[in-house]
């Protein structure tokens, strides 16, 4: 049934795209599905260095990887990208929705742009990315898609009441899409990390001192979870959320 | 590159298509979707075949009606102008 194609390993043939994965925990992903033998398109905006040294590592280890700009807020953008990885890699069976901005500020001063500019990255592009990624799944009849989210969302942090709303609407749509197209093979999940160290993360306050662990988290261990979601090994896990924050929601 | 438009291709096409998806029955342009067993991923798919086959687009709003094999080959043809 489906048009499947399977690589030597029995794997459909495809390949992993990551949003984002310039740096932080989109690159670390980028790095572990490669380890896992996905051809590996890195997504990245604005940091086409970081993207070209990351293209290198994997394929100095042996691994396939090419590196697309595109900007995901333009839907446009989005179609672009993903010919690019179809053209070079074959038809996109991982999604990683990692690509996420934000502006913080309490709520009475957050402008109508930085609510819509948040929300547009962090949800709204993920939508689009999914509903274009499941095109090809639905005919592969397989399909991982993991979207990066967050502790903020279910949990509140003051100063970020639009990276809040656009993380608890992704996994919203998480759960909702998984529950669509799970008989087709294609499974949808979420992480939600807590404190992680990374760019984006910077300038975070409030949360630190509660983290049981007492610690913050490592790009890599956000990305062996992602890994763990995209796997054979996580073939009957969908709609769900993964939290990777030293315990600070337990 | 896509297929011409034709009654003729997008009828074979569209009972492959629902072949492939695995119909219960007999297939054939009175066939209701609900009779082969199809759900509405399976006409998401069968979109997408078209799609893929004649360049033809069948969004949401242009599916919701469809009840028949007929009802999707002819809507394909109208489309396609």
């Amino acid at each position: 049934m489906g048009r499947e194609r399977t690589n030597g390993d029995g794997r459909p043939e495809g390949c992993a795209l990551v949003t984002g994965a310039a740096r932080g925990i989109g690159a670390a992903t980028a790095t572990a599905l490669a380890e896992d033998g996905w051809p590996i398109a890195i997504n990245y905006r604005n940091d086409p260095d970081s993207a070209g040294e990351l293209r290198e590592r994997i394929e100095d280890a042996g691994g396939r990887a090419i590196a697309v700009a595109a900007d995901i807020g333009d839907r446009e953008a989005i179609d672009g990208m993903f010919e690019a990885a179809e053209d070079e890699l074959g038809p996109v069976l991982v999604l990683v929705n990692n690509a996420g901005m934000r502006q913080d500020g309490l709520a009475p001063q957050i402008t109508a742009e930085q609510w819509s500019d948040v929300l547009d990255t962090n949800l709204s592009a993920a939508f689009h990315t999914t509903r274009r990624a499941l095109r090809p799944m639905l005919r592969a009849r397989h399909g991982r898609i993991v979207n990066v989210a967050s502790i903020v969302g279910p949990r509140a942090n003051a100063g970020q009441s639009n990276y809040a709303a656009s993380k608890a609407g992704l996994i919203g749509m998480t759960r909702t899409i998984a529950v669509e197209v799970a008989r087709r093979g294609i499974t949808v999940n979420a992480v939600a990390p807590g404190l992680v160290d990374t760019k984006l993360t910077e300038g975070v306050d409030g949360l630190t001192d509660s983290i049981p662990a007492r610690r913050t988290g490592t790009p890599e261990e956000v990305a062996a979870c992602i890994r763990f979601l995209a796997s054979d090994a996580a073939s009957y896990v969908t709609g769900t959320v993964l939290t990777v924050d030293g315990g600070l929601s337990a | 590159m896509t297929t011409a438009v034709t009654t003729e291709n997008v009828e074979r096409v569209i009972f492959e298509g629902i072949e492939e998806l695995g119909a219960e029955g007999e297939v054939s342009r009175d066939a209701t979707f609900e009779s082969l067993d199809l759900d509405s991923l399976d006409l998401v798919e069968l979109a997408q075949i078209v799609e893929d086959e004649f360049g033809v687009e069948l969004d949401g709003d242009a599916v919701k009606d469809v009840k028949t094999a007929g009802d999707v080959i002819d809507l394909v043809v109208a489309r396609a102008g």
